[in-house]
């Protein structure tokens, strides 16, 4: 245990030693490029970053950009887990269902979402909707093929017991489908976050919107304003990283039974 | 003879093969009592785990009846089966394994009987301690034993194994079968008596489980021997009229 501890901490300080390291080669060079056009000086993101919520740029601040986009991220998010997860149960346990929609949704997998978006402004207009059909599109999948990755992954030694023991179909899928297949079904929400979130940004730099962070690095972009756009970045890196610790420690509190062995 | 409790007749089974139809059953009958161990031995692949899986009604039956009789006045008997590797659900602790088919509509009982009737059951498998413990914390026997009681939950007339002791080490497996003689002893004495069905291949552990041993033939299997063990328990393996038993079930088996 003692050593495990130890492991843990030199590999935080190796993770930490690597971005301590690219933050001086940022540095280094941004003095010796010296124009604030093409590289910005840390001092000057940071500035940024630790008045969260001032104004910026005369216009909204960096929390309030950042509320704005996590929330059409967290909408688009659920929308797409609500579809996906049922659909990917049905799919999965389904063959003859699964041989109806496997090529057509082979098909628009590889489609970027933001691809969809000229659609997206004819259907849904610029903006709010817009923005989270794509954050669907961009979710949906990684949510569907892992669910159905998963149900395929359900031991049919496991289904035998509630056939056994003369389950319903009903309670065939909930008592032993879903929970066999939770720890797939839980790696692509993971994966469909950190796409809805890349997702979220692109969207947001399309015209038609007036907040969220896509659209303060564009409008910081269009005024020359380097350091807003590193500052943005930033907490995209931070949102994102925060989101995916988040799911890995519920991937070791809610399946902890996998075990090791 | 009590009245059996199940009775097979003249089950015949054909797969769809790829190129071929494979028939697996030739035809086959018996009858089982409840109380009774009785072992069906064979080689490999003559349709052994196949026989057990149509009387649990995990596979369809191509002609031929499985009827499962009256017992204590509960309805026909209940059929529950433990499978070769323990196919505990890993996402749940012991006692939510044991408690599986209590929770599901078809078996469901009262709260406080399920409860009570898993407690006597972690009893029953000396797993009481171990109540809250997941499938990954246990050794090999310990999660068939909680296979076992998971099964027993139900209170079958007709408890079916297919070959339950062959991923566990010798000394693990000779503590099971001593195990399956006390449980099928308990479920007598405690007036729930149970006809278990025990598929192996291997004759040693037949001779020492059982009180009758079927024998099927090669593929299309039909049956080959039927044959009484008359020891007493416990038996040991060294005994003379014990090696007769076996060498009588050995030949049987290879011809």
């Amino acid at each position: 245990m003692v050593r495990n501890n130890k492991q843990t901490i030199s590999n935080m300080a190796k993770g930490l030693a690597v971005i301590v390291l690219f933050l001086i080669i940022w540095e280094v060079a941004a003095v010796i490029i010296n124009n604030n056009y093409i590289l910005p000086r840390l001092g000057d993101i940071i500035l940024v970053l630790v008045h969260p919520l001032a104004s910026v740029l005369g216009g909204a601040s960096l929390a309030q950009n950042a509320a704005v986009s996590l929330r059409e991220v967290l909408t688009g998010f659920i929308c797409a887990v609500a579809v996906a997860v049922p659909l990917g149960l049905l799919i999965g346990t389904s063959e003859e269902i699964d041989s109806y929609l496997n090529a057509f949704i082979q098909m628009i997998r590889p489609v970027p979402p933001i691809a969809w978006m000229p659609f997206a402004i004819a259907w849904f207009g610029l903006g709010f909707t817009s923005i989270i059909f794509i954050i669907f599109m961009g979710a949906f999948f990684p949510v569907l093929i892992n669910t159905i990755d998963g149900v395929h992954g359900v031991r049919s030694q496991w289904t035998d017991v509630a056939r056994m023991f003369r389950a319903t179909s009903f309670e065939r899928v909930r008592t032993v489908v879903v929970p066999g297949a939770m720890p797939v079904i839980w790696t692509g929400l993971r994966v469909a976050f950190a796409v809805a979130w890349m997702c979220v940004v692109a969207a947001e730099m399309l015209p038609g919107t007036s907040a969220g962070l896509g659209f303060m690095i564009m409008y910081a972009y269009n005024l020359g304003q380097l350091q807003v756009i590193g500052a943005g970045m930033v907490i995209i890196g931070i949102i994102g990283l925060g989101a995916d610790m988040l799911f890995r420690a519920g991937q070791a509190k809610f399946f902890h039974w996998q075990g090791r062995g | 003879m009590m009245e059996p409790v199940l009775s097979v007749r003249d089950l015949k089974k054909t797969f769809a093969g790829d190129e071929q139809e494979c028939k697996v059953l030739q035809g086959i009958s018996f009858d089982a009592v409840p109380g009774e161990i009785l072992c069906i031995m064979g080689t490999s692949g003559c349709g052994k785990s196949t026989s057990l899986r149509m009387i649990a009604g995990l596979e369809t039956i191509d002609s031929g009846t499985i009827s499962t009789h009256e017992y204590q006045g509960m309805g026909p008997a209940r059929v529950a089966m433990v499978f070769q590797d323990d196919a505990l659900f890993p996402w749940l602790n012991v006692r939510d394994n044991i408690s599986y088919g209590l929770t599901l509509g078809s078996e469901r009982v009262p709260e406080e009987v399920a409860s009570k009737r898993v407690a006597d059951l972690l009893d029953l498998v000396r797993l009481t301690s171990f109540s809250t413990y997941y499938p990954y914390q246990l050794s090999g026997g310990m999660k068939q034993r909680a296979a076992v009681a998971r099964a027993l939950a139900v209170q079958p007339g007709i408890l079916l194994m297919d070959e339950p002791f062959s991923a566990l080490d010798p000394f693990t497996r000779r503590e099971l079968q001593d195990e399956i003689i006390r449980i099928r002893d308990a479920a007598s004495a405690a007036g729930h008596p149970v006809a278990i069905l025990l598929v192996t291949h291997n004759p040693e552990e037949a001779v020492y489980l059982a009180d009758r041993i079927i024998v099927l033939s090669d593929r299309p299997a039909t049956i080959h021997g039927l044959i009484d063990v008359r020891l007493p328990h416990p038996r040991s393996i060294s005994d003379r009229d014990f090696l007769v038993i076996r060498e009588e079930v050995t030949g049987l088996v290879k011809r």
